[in-house]
């Protein structure tokens, strides 16, 4: 039981293992609240959508699965979309077309097609909540170093003193690429010390 | 009774999903509208800090003050940037000669450097700015009351806002004569 919550978190790691949901982590990670913002968005979509999937899998006729899924995940989608125009309009806007983006994230499609449509609801919370809060933690990991070479600040707080040159390219796209790279090199380095 | 099923759970499905999310909608309807209105009412009170009345007309705002006089309009500009569109709300004084200042609602250029357009040191030079012939942007300190320094490095977005501006304010001096 517990096995199926972590494995999200670390060996099955979304962003670092399996690489998926490039998208949104390369795109907007280029602060730390955006990554966070982010992050909650898919942990609100992501749980309530394998939920419910995993609610209603006897009913879903296997034809039109993916179909089910999509209206499902879409509507908590757009629930996320309002909630932040309505509340966090400025967060909302940083995020631009990511959050409606989420409805064709593979993370969450993935996670409805291989474990909560197969498994009661408890073990497909579990899975969720797992997978959801690693993707966030590689989000805000993503966010915070971009944020901390690219301006010199994390969450808008200055960390590095005036002696240091910002290195803008990481907060650009190519920036994206390179922290990525480099956090996938440092976590494969560690899995393998661990071995 | 196999497709029937399939029929029948999709429209269940959706029909839920339709009801949750106009009840949602309904919600925060008002909200969104309340916020994309007061982010307009900041700009224009950064444009012309002694604003005391706003009027809404068709596409654009009149600015009175406190005696009632007329300051101005404000209208809202898009064009191409760099990287994407570019969205600025400015500000004219009744003669549609000169700028009263303006504000970058929106914009994706580079950050660093074609971003600067949203800087302080920018946009103020666009404050009481001739607009005939036409603004111009120049590499060097400029010299003439109708011209602005561009950004080091980021001329292309320079360029468009400039270009965004001049193409707005000579379709609304176009509109206004015919009245």
């Amino acid at each position: 039981m517990k096995n199926v919550f972590k494995k999200g978190l670390w060996e099955n790691h979304p962003i670092f293992k399996q690489l998926l949901g490039m998208c949104p982590t390369l795109a907007v990670t280029t602060s730390a609240i955006n990554g966070l913002s982010m992050g909650l968005a898919i942990i609100f979509v992501l749980n309530f959508s394998s939920g419910i999937v995993s609610l209603i899998r006897k009913f879903i006729p296997p034809q039109v699965r993916i179909a089910v899924y999509t209206i499902i995940i879409a509507t908590f989608v757009t629930l996320a979309d309002l909630f932040l125009k309505a509340f966090f309009p400025s967060i909302s806007k940083a995020l631009g077309p990511y959050v409606p983006l989420i409805v064709v994230n593979c993370i969450i499609l993935g996670r409805a097609e291989a474990f909560s449509s197969k498994n009661p609801p408890k073990l497909a919370l579990l899975d969720s909540l797992g997978v959801s809060l690693g993707f966030l933690w590689g989000l805000v990991l993503l966010g915070s170093l971009r944020e901390l070479l690219g301006a010199g600040t994390i969450f808008g707080i200055k960390v590095l003193g005036d002696f240091f040159e910002k290195w803008v390219v990481m907060v650009l796209p190519a920036g994206a690429f390179l922290v990525l790279g480099f956090l996938v090199g440092v976590i494969n380095y560690i899995e393998r010390k661990r071995r | 009774m196999k497709t029937l099923r399939v029929v029948l759970v999709l429209t269940l499905v959706s029909v839920f999903s339709a009801g949750t999310l106009s009840f949602f909608e309904l919600l925060a309807e008002k909200r969104i509208a309340e916020n994309e209105k007061r982010e307009i009412e900041e700009s224009i009170f950064t444009i012309v800090p002694q604003t005391e009345k706003i009027e809404e007309v068709k596409d654009y705002y009149k600015l009175f003050d406190k005696e009632g006089d007329l300051l101005g309009y404000i209208f809202l500009a898009e064009g191409q940037g760099y990287q994407g569109p570019v969205k600025i709300l400015f500000g004219l004084k009744p003669n549609l000669e000169e700028l009263l200042g303006i504000e970058i609602i929106s914009h994706q250029e580079t950050p660093g450097l074609g971003a600067k357009i949203d800087s302080g040191e920018f946009k103020q030079q666009f404050r009481r700015l001739r607009v005939l012939p036409k603004i111009e942007y120049l590499k060097k300190k400029p010299s003439l009351p109708n011209q602005i320094q561009a950004i080091t490095a980021a001329t292309v977005s320079s360029r468009s806002v400039v270009n965004i501006l001049n193409k707005k304010i000579d379709q609304i001096r176009k509109e206004f004569k015919k009245r």
